[in-house]
């Protein structure tokens, strides 16, 4: 089998599994208990805490466990949207394309009264800084931009925005889930005010997160309780899973160059042998992506019937066909980025682990070559658009 | 538990008569390439006027692996059989010919018998033929995204 669904999540790594399993048996205490059994696991937590504060650059302080990224990116924005209220402020600057943890969050803000402008995201995936500097008003409590998209792989100009946002006063947010433990991250120098992550996209285990914020910003409760993570994030600590990220991410960080570049390598050996596919498109910019995101449209097939018959050939992938995302739209960033509906359902998401092979690479070019052409000779649409009775949409 | 009954994957990896048929006595195309799938059928006819046959039938789908295994099997329950009787196609008998299809994969299955049922007014409009348009009524799938 060849895994290239990371995007979605990845496997647990040995020094993961070696961090977790002694919390499970050994380190069991709750930390919030009294005794030194209970306070040794409060260490571990502590421990944890300042390796993925150093990860990221961060004070220890800053760093809020959550259960995911979808937690942490509901509290960053309750969070801001709390305390702008304060100040009058209810507008709020986003992007066409961000995961749904944080379209559905601005959703439900715009009903208790916010205004939401989500910028416009350009053909090749990207916004700038300048689009970020002219939604500012003086009524916005905050900006929110994912560092790397979730289907296309397009890592945004961050740094920048930081400093337009920090310039103007306004808070920055950034949905780091698929940046994190793929892409050097430091929330100082890229002048981040919150950040969120999740454990299991870079070889930590799932149902654990991280929400960043930036001293002096005063968290807002999604879950009230105990006095857990400074009475900002209450219920007994998964301490298991908790170390488990903080070993995987500081493994990530360790060798990140050198995945980076085998990665690079790797991908665009992918990039050029799908592109030699005639009515295809590589969706993203080629330079400015992650180092393991190769998000492809192939005209006239449809998705899931791609990802049906590479499943056959033992290939995991993913797709924005509206077919596998049981709703009727195909993915909101591909159109999002212009491409029309009927080019959106012939999508392909491959996102590599780090130990793919060039064999593996080849192996999934021919396949999705195999597979592309099976399914055209079926398509109405691709005889259609071959006997010159529409135009075809991808050169 | 897998997303597909054994018998949609079968008839989705392995498709019955798929293909075209040169100078078909009706052919019927239904679905929209924004929602992401389009059907059409090939019809041979044969047989008197008022009894004929259906001789042969092949299909085309751009469509996700509900919609060709919904075509493959539709085309198997129709071919060689008297074409009043593919006018009695219904989605349902598609569905329980495939074992079932996930409720939200159900819309594959009524385009599979509009494909047919327009394929064969395709055929009664050729040929002049009169029928009680009654019988075409499209029918009420929930429509799509795009549109």
């Amino acid at each position: 089998m060849i895994y290239a669904d990371n995007a979605a999540t990845t496997k647990v790594s040995e020094a993961a599994l070696a961090a977790m399993l002694p919390c499970l048996t050994q380190v069991y205490g709750n930390p919030s208990s009294l005794y030194a059994f209970g306070q040794s696991a409060k260490e571990q937590l502590e421990d944890a805490r300042a390796r993925i504060a150093r990860c990221l650059h961060a004070d220890p302080k800053e760093i809020t466990f959550t259960s995911g990224g979808s937690e942490a990116d509901n509290q960053a924005l309750r969070t801001a949207a709390a305390l702008g209220a304060k100040k009058g402020k209810k507008h709020i600057i986003s992007t066409a394309f961000e995961h749904h943890a944080i379209l559905h969050t601005l959703d439900a803000l715009k009903k208790e009264g916010f205004e939401i402008t989500l910028l416009d995201v350009h053909e090749n995936g990207l916004i700038t800084a300048q689009q970020v500097a002219e939604a500012i008003r003086p009524d916005t409590a905050l900006v929110t931009v994912m560092f790397a998209n979730n289907e296309i792989g397009t890592v945004q100009p961050i740094a920048e925005i930081g400093a337009v946002c920090r310039e103007k006063g306004v808070l920055f947010h950034t949905d780091a889930v698929q940046a994190a433990g793929h892409l050097p991250i430091d929330v100082q120098a890229m002048q981040i005010d919150m950040l969120s992550l999740s454990g299991h996209k870079f070889h930590g285990p799932k149902g654990t997160g991280v929400l960043y914020a930036r001293k002096g910003i005063r968290l807002e409760n999604l879950i009230y309780g105990g006095a857990q993570e400074r009475n900002k994030r209450a219920g007994t600590e998964n301490l298991p899973a908790i170390a488990g990220m903080a070993a995987a991410l500081e493994e990530s960080v360790a060798h990140l160059s050198e995945t980076t570049e085998k990665l690079i390598r790797q991908r665009d050996r992918l990039i050029r042998g799908l592109s030699e596919i005639p009515h295809s498109t590589l969706n993203g910019d080629a330079v400015h992506r992650l180092p393991s995101n190769v998000n492809f449209c192939f005209e006239a097939i449809e998705g899931e019937s791609l990802l049906l018959l590479l499943d056959d050939k033992g290939i995991c992938a993913s797709s924005g066909s509206a077919c596998t995302s049981g709703s009727l739209d195909p993915s909101h960033v591909l159109l999002a980025i212009g491409r029309p509906h009927e080019v959106a359902h012939g999508s392909l998401r491959l996102s590599l682990g780090e130990d793919i092979t060039d064999d593996e690479i080849d192996y999934l070019i021919a396949s999705v070559k195999d597979v592309v052409t099976y399914l055209r000779n079926m398509s109405p649409v691709w005889r259609s658009l071959n006997e010159g009775k529409q135009p075809f949409v991808l050169p | 538990m897998a997303l597909y009954s054994e018998k949609v994957m079968d008839h989705f990896r392995n498709p019955r008569n798929v293909g075209v048929i040169e100078n078909a006595d009706g052919v019927g195309e239904v679905g929209n390439a924004k929602c992401g799938d389009i059907m059409k059928i090939y019809l041979k006819i044969t047989g008197e006027q008022g009894s004929e046959i259906i001789e042969d039938v092949k299909f085309e789908t751009f469509g996700c692996g509900s919609a060709i295994a919904s075509s493959s099997m539709a085309t198997e329950l129709i071919a060689g059989k008297p074409l009043s009787e593919a006018l009695t196609l219904t989605n349902k008998a598609v569905t329980e010919a495939l074992d079932g299809l996930p409720a939200h994969k159900l819309h594959c299955s009524v385009l599979a018998e509009e494909a047919i049922k327009a394929a064969v007014k395709d055929y009664y409009d050729k040929n002049g033929i009169a029928y009680d348009p009654e019988q075409f009524r499209e029918g009420d799938e929930p429509h799509c995204c795009g549109d």
